[in-house]
């Protein structure tokens, strides 16, 4: 069941959300099965900045109710460490490659995409525009009218695809996925992580709870946000004419077909990689083989 | 148990070597049956069914001592206190024979509550042996094992293997009070010490580490337990200049490097993630071991 998507072939629709998969430690834990086995159609890597960062401090994890949230605090090596240590190694995966790169600024993301640009290795380009913006302390992405600046401004550097990872933590996203079409984007992909808050626990006196999270909040993931992921982008696929990428929750082949028949073009697997690396293949093949099949 | 050396070698064609102190794991979780739960004071042994990783070297599954599994029931994993567990939890090999992996389980939430229920013909998802286990002591120096509470199990399967290896080695267990404490049946001629007295030595399992070092300092450390006790076993050894390898517990969604969730600062700036770089990490690495290194709040 091949795919296409933005201009690639991909072998099935399933790929993995940014920042859920690391290929390279995956090779260090797997082995040459790894590759062999590799359990998307597209790898999207972690996000990317122009500084390296080291992340937020720990604890960075808290269980919810079929859930997880999450406040990593997007660790890389920078765009520099990226391209010299982890391109090379990551060029050799089976599968095309998507880098995600986030900037507080247009300037930035568009040093970044105009770098991406440079290197064939990389098929795509996937923006992540849940970061602050400088200025105004909004997420880039939550405001229409300053997504489609953005994505305007970046998408005069790459002739790539170039995908805007939607953040879900807007009024209206629909009218975000909208802008960024009228920008240039090439697609859409959502859902991000919802804004999500874990308190220390109680020891039973009355002074106030702190947040358990290093980083204080931190982004919601996994079945918990899947019926809000169904609607987002059911929503947001009638707003515009792009592929999108849906995402949030999917563990099974029967979310994944729900997402798909909502009309998403591809789907990415994320929290459900944790609990098991090869849940992307899984669900790929259970897609291509419906439980009932009426016309075989 | 092959040599490390051994089974460096075996690896040595492989596209993506791996280091003497991790065996790959079979990629995907695969679902196992349990053989057996056994009662061990406070503690419960569970004991698993693992032929993949019975395999021996080429294919090469065999746990490297202080590598670890993530585990899950298959049946009725969510729906419990809060609707979790969600995730699977990580737990250290603690014992590795006739294709039977043993895990020491002691129920702290959610997550260990459900896996001390299960018992013979039970079914479980097992990913693993994962991350970097121990390495022999150097220049003829002899092994300390301090273990603390449930933290003593990669130190059982440690202590087997420093034996075939003909290296001393000498465990030093401390736990919170007497039903824990009998948790030292699992090692083999452990010197006790407990919180509250009720069994061997009134005091810390650390009070112990520094008489043995008194005695004699040529040794190397292998520590695993509360993240107090191995702060304290940190800097003992960093005054003396003793070689201490500690075996890290860290709240971790996926055990394999994928969520970035389970770091410790390392020293000189930056993390470490305790799936792939540890869970046994150089203490020369660390500059402290932080109260919350656990970061097992809402993980167990």
């Amino acid at each position: 069941m091949t795919v296409e998507f933005c201009g690639l072939e991909l072998a099935h629709p399933i790929v993995n959300g940014s920042g859920t998969f690391d290929a390279l430690a995956a090779r260090r834990a797997f082995g040459a099965a790894l590759d062999e086995q590799f359990p998307f159609a597209a790898y999207v890597s972690k996000t990317i900045t122009l500084e390296p960062r080291a992340g937020n401090p720990p604890p960075r994890l808290w269980e919810t109710p079929a859930g997880l949230i999450n406040s990593i605090g997007l660790p890389n090596k920078g765009l520099a460490g990226y391209l010299a240590e982890d391109l090379p190694e990551l060029t050799s995966l089976p599968v095309p490659l998507i880098t995600n790169v986030m900037g507080s600024s247009a300037a930035e993301i568009a040093e970044l995409v105009q770098a991406c640009d440079a290197y064939a290795e990389i098929a795509a380009i996937e923006l992540n525009v849940s970061c602050p913006n400088v200025k105004t302390g909004l997420d880039i992405g939550a405001d229409p009218r300053h997504l489609e600046q953005v994505v305007r401004t970046v998408r005069e550097r790459t002739s790539k695809p170039l995908i805007v990872k939607l953040t879900p933590n807007a009024a209206d996203v629909a009218a975000c996925a909208e802008a960024a079409q009228e920008g240039g984007a090439d697609a859409v992909s959502l859902i991000n992580t919802l804004r999500a808050l874990a308190l220390a626990p109680s020891h039973g006196g009355m002074l106030s709870r702190e947040p358990w999270l290093g980083g204080r909040t931190g982004g919601l993931s996994g079945p918990a946000i899947r019926a809000v992921a169904l609607a987002q982008v059911a929503a947001v696929v009638t707003r515009v004419e792009i592929p999108a990428i849906g995402m949030g929750g999917v563990s099974s082949a029967t979310h994944a077909r729900e997402l798909l028949d909502v009309g998403a073009r591809l789907v990415a697997v994320g929290t459900a990689s944790f609990r098991d690396p090869t849940a992307g293949s899984r669900i790929a093949r259970e897609l291509d083989s419906p439980p009932a099949p009426v016309h075989a | 148990m092959p040599a490390g050396a051994a089974r460096g070698q075996d690896r040595v064609s492989e596209r993506w070597p791996i280091s003497d102190r991790s065996a790959a794991a079979p990629f995907g979780r695969r679902l196992l049956t349990v053989t057996g739960m056994d009662e061990l004071g406070a503690y419960r042994v569970l004991r698993v069914a693992d032929p993949e990783m019975s395999e021996s070297p080429p294919a090469g599954r065999a746990p490297v001592p202080g590598q670890f599994a993530m585990l899950a029931a298959a049946e009725r994993w969510g729906g419990g206190e809060d609707e979790r567990p969600y995730l699977a939890r990580a737990f250290s090999i603690a014992r590795f024979s006739d294709g039977e992996a043993h895990y020491l389980l002691e129920d702290v939430g959610p997550g260990t509550m459900r896996l001390c229920e299960l018992g013979p013909g039970d079914r479980l998802w097992v990913l693993g042996p994962l991350g970097q286990g121990f390495t022999v002591p150097q220049d003829s120096r002899r092994a300390l094992l301090i273990g603390g509470g449930v933290g003593i199990a990669p130190l059982a399967i440690w202590q087997d293997e420093l034996a075939e290896k003909d290296i001393p080695a000498q465990a030093l267990l401390g736990f919170r009070d007497g039903p824990r404490a009998e948790g030292a049946a699992l090692l083999c001629a452990a010197q006790v010490a407990t919180d509250d007295g009720s069994a061997g030595r009134h005091g810390l399992v650390t009070d112990l580490l520094i008489e043995q070092l008194e005695g004699d300092e040529h040794a190397t450390v292998y520590a695993c337990g509360p993240a107090p006790m191995l702060e304290t076993v940190r800097a003992i050894c960093a005054t003396r200049a003793i070689p201490a390898q500690l075996a890290l517990e860290a709240g971790m969604a996926c055990g394999f490097g994928a969520c970035y969730g389970c770091v410790v600062p390392r020293r000189g700036g930056g993390y470490l993630r305790v799936c792939v770089d540890g869970p046994v990490i150089d203490a020369a690495e660390l500059d402290l071991v932080e109260a919350h290194a656990g970061g097992a709040g809402g993980t167990r």
